[in-house]
């Protein structure tokens, strides 16, 4: 009987409020939307690190005028420096043949370049891609070296719009959160307000804290639970429209989204908005029950 | 059954205390009025009996638990033990006179079939036969105060707290409810009733406590409201 009252109380009082249950459960969706999207691509950023840092290389060209002896003694330099996984050299041949591949599509370009023109290079890839300052440090100003590039900066740029749309939906979905807060603290204190006469007979005659806590509780847990189950959904609508179709081609430059990221954000929202209506809903009863 | 020790309350803010070192014991069984003007502090009593406020200094005794150190969170359970009636009547309006002492036996965890059971005997206790599906508005002050006593004892309490419970009613009306609550203390539940209705305490010829300003001025057996 009891569970059956008390989830009875649940449902009226959301119906009974139904205009502020609608705002409390939009406000929770979109804050807890925005916190998934904001985790998601924290996750994404964290695995096209993975991805790219796999991949990417510090390209070290030599100067023109190097001798063969230098690039002997360079080479063995590099590959019994501690930082380096592995190190290959690329001859101006070989950089020939991979400007011309990369430059396919102009023919005309190709054909005005010759070997000479290209410098050679040593192509590093480090185990730590994060160590490329000390790396650099070392190698700037051995004899033959010209420039030292990192393609990790490049990629950095990348990722710090990545981190910084990350951070903006997190900002976002805080603020969003403070007010489904001040939402749910609100309606807890009307249905409190609205059910004051019960409360007091059920203090009177000695009903348990909890007993009478739980139908507010529970409500706030209710909303929460609905407001993440939709953020999740427009999630997943998000992920589906916009990256899995209209903007495919970015898809084929950042790394796939994995669907079992995307569902890992459902347990994840629904509990973080009913932990934060449940703790909103029971700090507000101190207040305003005394219980 | 009630011992209050050296007993002083002080709200916040007061100039004075409501209760100054107040001693009082009530056995087992009693019937006992406590009588004053208002704001002699009778109210206070039941609220420390009930713990709905705390002494400030002194021990209050009731059921033989001493509740100026109970936990909060035994306070739920420990009023089961104490039935409460008041001027107000304080019935829930949109539940009949059986919903509304059901309520009561529900919200502490009692089966529906228990309150099958139990409320129509409590309701033709208190002469309310055959009423138990009217509202609160469809029944007379006395009759409300009649559910209101029916929903304090329904638990069968060993305590039974009235607070000014004919405040709100005629004269022939307030003298049903005190046979009432005469029939319910001969059951052995120990009643303290606080008032300021002179005929009904001259009539009971019972135990009467008279506070002035906090503090105890009278504590006469059979006493009358003098």
């Amino acid at each position: 009987m009891r569970v059956r009252y008390v989830l009875n109380e649940v449902l009226v009082g959301l119906w009974r409020n139904v205009t502020m249950t609608i705002a409390m459960i939009i406000t929770i969706t979109v804050s807890l939307g925005m916190l998934g999207a904001s985790v998601l691509m924290y996750l994404q950023v964290d695995r096209m690190k993975d991805f790219y840092y796999g991949e990417i290389e510090v390209s070290v060209f030599l100067a023109d005028n190097v001798e063969d002896a230098q690039v002997q003694a360079l080479k063995q330099q590099i590959d019994a420096n501690p930082l380096v996984k592995s190190a290959t050299y690329e001859s101006k041949e070989d950089a020939l043949k991979r400007f011309q591949v990369l430059y396919a599509d102009t023919p005309d370009f190709v054909s005005a370049v010759n070997a000479d023109s290209l410098p050679q290079s040593f192509r590093v890839k480090l185990k730590n891609p994060e160590d490329y300052d000390k790396f650099n440090e070392e190698f700037k100003g051995a004899t033959g070296v010209q420039r030292i590039i990192d393609q990790k900066e490049l990629l950095e740029k990348v990722f710090n719009i990545f981190n910084s749309v990350q951070l903006m939906s997190l900002v976002f979905a805080i603020v969003m959160a403070a007010a489904a807060v001040l939402l749910v603290g609100n309606t807890i204190q009307v249905a409190a307000y609205s059910k004051r006469r019960e409360v007091a007979v059920m203090k009177l005659v000695g009903a348990s804290n909890w007993f009478v806590q739980a139908p507010f509780v529970l409500e706030a847990v209710v909303a929460g639970a609905i407001g993440a189950i939709l953020g999740f959904v427009g999630l997943f609508i998000g992920k589906v429209v916009l990256l899995d179709n209209k903007l495919q081609a970015l898809t084929a430059i950042l790394t796939p989204v994995p669907n079992g990221n995307v569902w890992l954000m459902l347990p994840l929202l629904v509990g973080v908005g009913a932990l934060l209506s449940a703790a909103t809903a029971w700090i507000t009863l101190r207040f305003y029950l005394k219980v | 059954m009630i011992q209050l020790e050296n007993v002083t309350k002080t709200y916040p803010k007061a100039s004075r205390p409501s209760l100054d070192n107040v001693n009082v014991g009530i056995e087992k069984g009693e019937f006992v009025f406590f009588i004053g003007p208002s704001g002699s502090g009778k109210s206070t009593i039941i609220k420390l009996l009930l713990k709905e406020v705390q002494a400030t200094r002194g021990k209050v005794v009731v059921n033989a638990k001493d509740v100026t150190s109970l936990r909060s969170w035994k306070v739920p359970h420990f009023r089961r033990s104490i039935g409460c009636v008041f001027q107000d009547f304080r019935l829930l309006p949109n539940r009949t006179a059986y919903e509304n002492v059901a309520f009561a036996l529900e919200v502490i965890g009692k089966t529906k079939a228990v309150a099958r059971r139990v409320v129509p005997e409590v309701l033709e206790l208190v002469g309310l036969g055959g009423k138990e599906h009217r509202y609160p508005h469809e029944l007379s002050g006395g009759e409300q105060q009649r559910v209101a006593v029916a929903r304090a004892f329904v638990n069968r309490p060993l305590i039974l707290l009235a607070d000014e419970p004919t405040g709100n009613l005629d004269p022939d009306t307030s003298i049903e409810i005190m046979r009432l609550l005469d029939r319910i203390n001969r059951t052995g539940t120990t009643v303290v009733m606080v008032t300021h209705d002179s005929n009904i305490v001259n009539q009971m010829r019972r135990r009467v406590i008279e506070i002035e300003s906090g503090r105890i001025v009278r504590d006469q057996a059979r006493g009358v409201y003098g």
